[in-house]
Order: C-alpha cells, then sequence, then structure tokens
C-alpha cells in the first residue's frame, strides 16, 4: 500500500466553521430560551433564605443568597451569553467564553434551586466537592488509559471492558486468597487488577497493530470478553465462595495539609487510588509531553510513516502505549471493587469507560483537560446523588431517580455536541499502521 | 493482496475465495468452542457433556427449535438495524436504547383503548408505527449531533442508551405520578396490549412469533434496498468514501441522519415486535436488556451482510436458549456461552489470526478482509 494512501483519514472537511458556528448559535439560543423560562422561575421559587457553606467547622464561609433574586441575576447573564453567543461574528472569540461562563453558572443555579426546593435550608459545597473528585477518578484513569492508546494511534473502546475485568478478576484473586478480608493481600490484588488491564491492553495491541483488526471491533470484542469471563467467575467462583462485602484499601491522610482548617478533613484524606490517580495525570502530562518517549509516542500517533523513516519502531511504541493505556483501566478497575465498594456485581462499570472516552475527546487527547473532563461527569454524578438527598419536589412531584441517575450520560451528550467539533483527534488515531515495503 | 496465480487452476481458486466469508466464521466458531471448552475443564466440568446439553437444550426438540427461532427474531431486526448503519460507515451501538424506545411507544400505543376495538390487520401495524417511531427519534438523535456537530455516533449512542433506561424504568415503575404501569400488578410492569394489537404465536408456548416472518421480509427488503436502488448507492458510497461521495454532490450529511434515523426505526421494530409478540403483552423494567448489544456481535458476526444476519441471529439464539440446560446438566454458569459468543466475535473480527492458523487465503480485491472500517478515529 502506497504511503500517501493513508485510509479513512478525509481531507479538512470544508464545512467545519459552518459546523462551529451551528453549534455557537444554537448554544446561544439554548442559553437565551433557558434565560428566558429562569425569569419565569424566579417567580415561582419559595422565598426562603438559602446559606451555601463551603468547609468544615466555624471558619467555614458560609453564603446567604436570596433564591428569586439569584435566579434573575442568573437569568440576565444567560441573555448577555446568549446574545454574545448569537453574534459570535462580531464577538469573536467572547462567544465561547461567554458559553462556559453560562456553563459554570449552572452549578450555582441548580444548588440554589435545588435547596430551595427541597426540604432543607443549606448545603455545604465541600463535600460535593470531595465527592465530585472521588468519583471522577475511574473516569480520569480510564481517560488516561483512552489517551496513552489514541495518543500512538490505537483507538480503544475496550477500556470498560478492561475496568470490569479488573475489577471482577483482581477481587476474585483477593477474594480466594485472603477471603476478601484486608491485609497485604490487598494490595498484591491491586497489582493483579493492574496485571489484568495490562493483559487485555496486550490483546488489544496484538489484535489491532499485529492483526490490523478492525479497533473499534476489537474494543467491542473486549468489552463483551470481558462481561462473559467476569459474570462466569462471578457465578462459578465468588458466590459458591459466600464472600459478602470485604475489606477495602483504607483512607490515608496526606501529613500537614489533612491538618488545614476548613478543607483539611475532606480535601485530604482519601484511599489510595484516589491519590494515585493524581499522580498518574501529572505523569501522563510529564512523560507525553518532556521525554523522547513521549514524543515518539505522539508522532507515533500522528505521522508513523514519517516516524518510521526517523527510525522509530512504529509497532513497539504502539505496542507499550496500548499496554501501558491496559495498565491504567486496570488501576481504574480495581478503583471499583478493591478501593470503593469491596464486591463485584456484573457490569458493576456501568459505562463508566465510555464516559471515560467522552472525557478524553472534551479534553482533547490532553492529560489535564481530560482530568477536567472527568471532573465535570463526577461532579454531575456528585451532583445527582445530592439532589436526591435534599429531597427537591417540583409542582408536588419528587423529581424522579431516574432522571437523576441520567444527569451524567445527559451531560456527556451535550458535552460531546458542543465539544468535539474543536476537538481534533491524533491524526494516525484508529488507522491501522502498515509497514512500507 | 497477492494476485491469485493465473496460470493453474484459478476457476477453483475463485471459487475457494467465495466460501471465505464462510469459512472464518465457522473456524471462528470452531475456534471459540475449544477455548470455552478450557474454561469448563477450568471450571470442573466435562467439555463434552456441557456442549452436548448445549446443544440439546437449543435443537432437542421441535418446540426447543421453535424457542431458538422465537429467540433469533429480535436478534434479526436489531442486527439489521446495525447493518444497515455499517453499510454508511456509521457505528450504531445505540440498537440497545433504540429497542426499548421502540417497546417503550408499542406499549403504550397498544394500549390506547380505541386500538381494541380495531381489527387486527389494522391494530397491529399501528402498534408497530409506534414503535418504528420511538427507535426513529432515538436513532435520529445521534445522527443528527454527529451530522450537525461532529460528536460521536459511538459515544452519544451509549450514553443514549443509559438515558433510555433510566426513562424506560421512570416510565414503567412510577407510580406517582401513574404513567404506564399496570396499578394490579405486583411486580411493576406496563398495562396488557390490547388483544388486537398482538402478534399472533406460531407455536404456542415457545416464543416464537408472527414477527420471524417481519424480520425475514426485512432482511430481504434492506438487501434489496442497498443493492438495487440509489439511496441504497448512496449510503454504500457515504459508508465506503466520505469524500468521494462528497465530490460525487452526494447529501453526504443527510444520508448520515437519514441512516441513523432508519437504524433506529428497525431497532425500534425489534422492540414493538417483542412486547406485542412475547407471551406477556406488556413491557417489565430491564425486559429487553442486552438484545441492542448482542445484536451488535450479530451484525459483525454477519459481516455486515443483511443476509448473513439470519444464520447468525439463529446461532446467537441457539446458544443463548440452550445455555440453561447446559447450566442444569453440566452445572455450569450460562454465562459460559457469553465467553463463546464473545471468543466467536474476537476471531471473526480478527480474521487474520484464523487465516494464517488455517491457511485461509484472503478474497481477492479485500484489504484486510474485515466486515467494515469503522475507526476513522473520532473525527470521521
Amino acid at each position: 500500500m502506497a504511503t500517501v494512501d493513508l485510509p479513512g483519514r478525509p481531507a479538512p472537511a470544508r464545512n467545519v466553521p459552518a459546523r462551529a458556528s451551528v453549534r455557537l448559535q444554537s448554544l446561544g439560543l439554548f442559553f437565551l430560551l433557558l434565560g428566558g423560562s429562569l425569569v419565569w422561575i424566579s417567580g415561582h421559587v419559595p422565598v426562603e433564605d438559602v446559606t451555601l457553606v463551603f468547609g468544615l467547622g466555624d471558619l467555614a464561609p458560609r453564603i446567604p443568597v436570596d433564591p428569586p433574586n439569584a435566579v434573575l441575576t442568573i437569568a440576565l447573564l444567560y441573555f448577555v451569553a446568549g446574545g454574545v453567543a448569537l453574534a459570535h461574528r462580531w464577538t469573536g472569540r467572547y462567544a465561547t467564553v461567554a458559553l462556559v461562563g453560562a456553563a459554570v453558572l449552572a452549578v450555582p443555579l441548580i444548588l440554589i434551586l435545588s435547596v430551595a426546593l427541597g426540604n432543607v435550608t443549606q448545603t455545604n459545597l465541600l463535600p460535593l466537592l470531595t465527592e465530585a473528585l472521588r468519583l471522577s477518578t475511574p473516569i480520569a484513569l480510564g481517560a488516561l488509559a483512552g489517551l496513552w492508546c489514541e495518543r500512538a494511534g490505537v483507538v480503544n473502546i475496550g477500556i470498560e471492558g478492561m475496568m470490569l475485568a479488573s475489577a471482577g478478576i483482581g477481587f476474585t484473586f483477593y477474594a480466594l486468597v485472603a477471603g476478601a478480608a484486608g491485609g497485604p493481600w490487598l494490595i498484591v490484588a491491586v497489582l493483579v487488577s493492574i496485571g489484568v488491564g495490562g493483559l487485555l491492553g496486550l490483546l488489544h495491541a496484538v489484535l489491532c497493530v499485529t492483526y490490523r483488526t478492525d479497533q473499534i471491533i476489537s474494543g467491542v470484542a473486549i468489552n463483551l470478553l470481558a462481561i462473559g469471563i467476569t459474570s462466569f467467575l462471578r457465578r462459578q467462583v465468588l458466590l459458591p465462595l459466600g464472600v459478602g462485602t470485604g475489606v477495602t484499601l483504607s483512607a490515608i491522610k496526606i501529613p500537614f495539609l489533612s491538618s488545614l482548617p476548613v478543607v483539611g478533613q475532606t480535601l485530604f484524606v482519601g484511599k489510595p487510588i484516589f491519590f494515585t490517580m493524581f499522580v498518574v495525570v501529572l505523569l501522563s502530562r510529564v512523560v507525553l509531553f518532556r521525554t523522547t518517549w513521549g514524543l515518539r509516542v505522539r508522532s507515533v500517533g500522528e505521522k508513523p510513516h514519517a516516524a518510521e523513516t526517523l527510525g522509530v519502531n512504529v509497532v513497539r511504541i504502539r505496542y507499550q502505549s496500548v499496554v501501558l493505556g491496559g495498565l491504567i483501566a486496570g488501576l481504574a478497575g480495581a478503583w471499583f471493587t478493591l478501593e470503593t465498594v469491596g464486591s463485584f456485581e456484573d457490569l458493576m462499570t456501568n459505562g463508566t469507560g465510555f464516559i471515560a472516552l467522552a472525557a478524553l475527546i472534551f479534553g482533547k487527547w490532553r492529560p489535564w483537560p481530560a482530568f477536567g473532563g472527568a471532573l465535570l461527569f463526577g461532579f454531575s454524578a456528585a451532583l445527582g446523588s445530592r439532589i436526591q438527598l435534599l429531597g427537591v419536589e417540583v409542582s408536588g412531584f419528587p423529581v424522579p431517580s431516574q432522571f437523576l441517575q441520567a444527569l451524567p450520560y445527559v451531560v456527556t451528550v451535550v458535552v460531546l455536541a458542543g465539544a468535539i467539533g474543536r476537538a481534533i483527534p491524533p491524526a494516525a488515531d484508529g488507522v491501522p499502521y502498515e509497514p512500507s515495503r | 493482496m497477492t494476485p491469485p496465480s493465473q496460470s493453474f487452476g484459478r476457476r477453483s481458486l475463485e471459487r475457494y475465495f467465495r466460501l471465505a466469508p464462510v469459512t472464518v466464521p465457522l473456524y471462528a466458531i470452531l475456534i471459540a468452542s475449544l477455548v470455552g471448552a478450557v474454561f469448563i475443564i477450568g471450571a470442573g466440568s466435562n467439555p463434552l457433556t456441557a456442549y452436548a446439553a448445549l446443544f440439546d437444550g437449543a435443537l432437542g426438540s421441535p418446540d426447543r427449535i421453535a424457542t431458538t427461532i422465537g429467540r433469533a427474531t429480535p436478534f434479526i431486526i436489531g442486527a439489521l438495524a446495525v447493518v444497515l448503519g455499517f453499510k454508511a460507515g456509521l457505528f450504531n451501538i445505540g440498537a440497545e436504547g433504540q429497542l426499548l424506545l421502540g417497546a417503550l411507544a408499542a406499549a403504550w400505543v397498544g394500549t390506547w383503548s380505541w386500538l381494541a376495538g380495531l381489527p387486527a390487520v389494522l391494530a397491529v401495524p399501528v402498534v408497530l408505527l409506534a414503535g418504528t417511531l420511538g427507535g426513529l427519534v432515538w436513532g435520529g438523535i445521534p445522527g443528527v449531533l454527529k451530522a450537525k456537530t461532529g460528536a460521536h455516533e459511538v459515544i452519544t449512542t451509549i450514553m443514549l442508551n443509559s438515558i433510555a433506561a433510566a426513562f424506560a424504568s421512570y416510565l414503567i415503575t412510577s407510580r406517582d405520578p401513574i404513567l404506564l404501569i399496570d396499578q394490579a400488578a405486583s411486580t411493576p410492569h406496563t398495562r396488557l396490549v390490547a388483544d388486537s394489537a398482538r402478534l399472533p404465536a406460531l407455536v404456542t408456548g415457545t416464543g416464537l412469533h408472527l414477527g420471524i416472518v417481519l424480520a425475514l421480509a426485512l432482511c430481504v427488503a434492506t438487501y434489496l434496498f442497498l443493492k438495487r436502488t440509489t439511496p441504497g448507492f448512496e449510503i454504500r458510497t457515504v459508508g465506503a468514501n466520505k469524500d468521494a461521495a462528497l465530490y460525487a454532490g452526494m447529501p453526504v450529511q443527510r444520508t448520515i441522519i437519514v441512516v441513523m434515523a432508519a437504524s433506529g426505526a428497525l431497532a425500534g421494530i425489534a422492540g414493538a415486535a417483542e412486547v406485542i409478540g412475547g407471551s406477556s403483552g406488556y413491557l417489565t423494567p430491564g425486559a429487553f436488556t442486552n438484545i441492542g448489544f448482542d445484536s451488535i456481535a450479530i451484525a459483525l458476526l454477519a459481516r455486515g451482510n443483511p443476509l448473513a444476519v439470519v444464520p447468525a441471529a439463529l446461532l446467537w439464539g441457539a446458544l443463548l436458549s440452550g445455555a440453561p440446560l447446559m447450566q442444569v446438566e453440566a452445572d455450569l454458569s450460562v454465562n459460559l456461552v457469553r465467553i463463546v459468543q464473545a471468543l466467536i466475535i474476537l476471531f471473526v473480527a480478527a480474521d487474520a489470526i484464523v487465516r494464517k492458523l488455517f491457511r485461509i487465503r484472503a478474497p481477492r480485491g479485500a484489504v484486510d478482509g474485515g466486515p467494515a472500517t469503522f475507526s476513522r478515529g473520532w473525527a470521521g
């Protein structure tokens, strides 16, 4: 096959500016309509004092809010943002800034509304934030797993399966050798989980790099395989063992920081994989953009034939990155069983791997922005359960729990529709590498 | 890519190549069963007993065969939906959600009182149409998003699956306000569909209903549509090379929207037919879990061919309907079948492995012999 004829890499589509325009204008219209409905809502919000608290103890800041006025203010800001976005031809870059601002404003808006409509008068923001951070752990790790694969040019939609398999097999190992009762075996089990992720990464690499299987189908097959193997293991091994909920990784305190007033007890006390996530994000960023090997990975994902000409072993680099991605996905899997729940249920990853991919796309294949995307989804999940706790009622009916469960998925769709047009994947992402002859 | 030898036996070689699309899946099934046997031995059972029980459970009696075919019916239509997406280069993972929306629409419309007065010839199409519309909307959303904003359908459809599941759970279980729930029922399910709107059973007590005829008809219709009509040609061109299609003046964006909507509509029919053809006549939360995902696997196994969907779906139905007997007789989890299924897909997708193992040559003209190419990264 000729080198220039890279399949499936269309020339830059000429309709991209049109798409961007449609996106900005429809988002602008959306916020105008939202602003309009908020004006109506502000007249119907119960007039009661709402307090937003941040942190623990007497030092924690307390912000009193008057719901109708606050909603009205946000509505006016939405009118401004919507107008700026609609007129993007004249406002230029400010259109995007206004939309981002409007999106951020949704957080206080939802909180104020839920407290006003709920059966409490105040809510604490710091636990919400820590819960969001905690829930974004597997999403961020999954996104980094995807980042390593895709930066090397291999699409990986099997992250979900890699997480599920490592969660299930890691926990099965833990239950078999230690009865899920804690101790040093717990750490070994985390390592087993990571190893399972790495093995599935290796399988993906063999299929996609060596045998040039369609990468999306390979991912689907890995997902199916993980579902089959874990539910088989659960019925054949875990259920007969009768191991219930076991001991999970214990929380660690970051010295000094955890004794800070207001924020220390919530932000700097957590479980190991949670903290490891930050390390992995940081390391990914440094290795990918500041080392020779990272440069090779990126070159292989952008222009493999050019990289090969310069002496880079494309196949080896792709193997290394995809396996590394698998290892990270394995760590994410361990989060579910060994750090959080202490037991294994069928399908317990529940789409997290796919949300992670959305976070990766949202973050435009870069480590910290991808973490930001993960935080967004973690936050919407945390917000959903917080709203449920607040007992919010709308015109006499409680908000259905299903709607709140669906919130992170809705956010994913909205974010993807809003973000991907500007997100350019690595140029050779998804293109099987055919060595030049 | 090696041109076949011109000198000897060219005709027989060509016949051999034409067989290749069948031989690879057959060998894939063989290898998957062998690997499955390893799992069976690992679980302390006898693979021969297990597979014999599986076979017996799937095809051991006329009723069991009917059950297998009945089980395959929604798979045929669902896989057809996925195949249609494949042809346009779209990977519709959302069949699961679209099927559920179709089922919801059918379960809702089927209880309308004026339907009960209509003859079945009119009532059944009305309900099927409702299911079609339900799926069409749910498939159209990712189509529009893809065409207008570039949001990749793989992610959006997966998210819409979860949203559909939550939506269905709300509609079916909510008692305050009452939406679709049958208040008299002890476990939550929707109200019973009117008798006139039910698809008649072909073999009573087996789950085989008239929907199978519909499924087969849809297969042939889709095949002819893709092969013989101008829109079908446009769809295939968009799938093969979007830029070429654009250059030829084809409406690429409109094709993407239409195909996603049509794919959703087919999945919706699958859901609707199961609601009005199934033995219960109502919809329970989580009733059709996994049918959509299995349909994807079947579409892959059929290598994107609308007619090959039928045998692939029958194989799938047989594996699933035989599994319970295997569980009883060989003391094995039914999930063993899931492992075997995943391995089949794996080896069909990675046909290069199978070809290498069994020395099968790739068909002429095909670059990789794969069923279709989807992985154009996230921007395509």
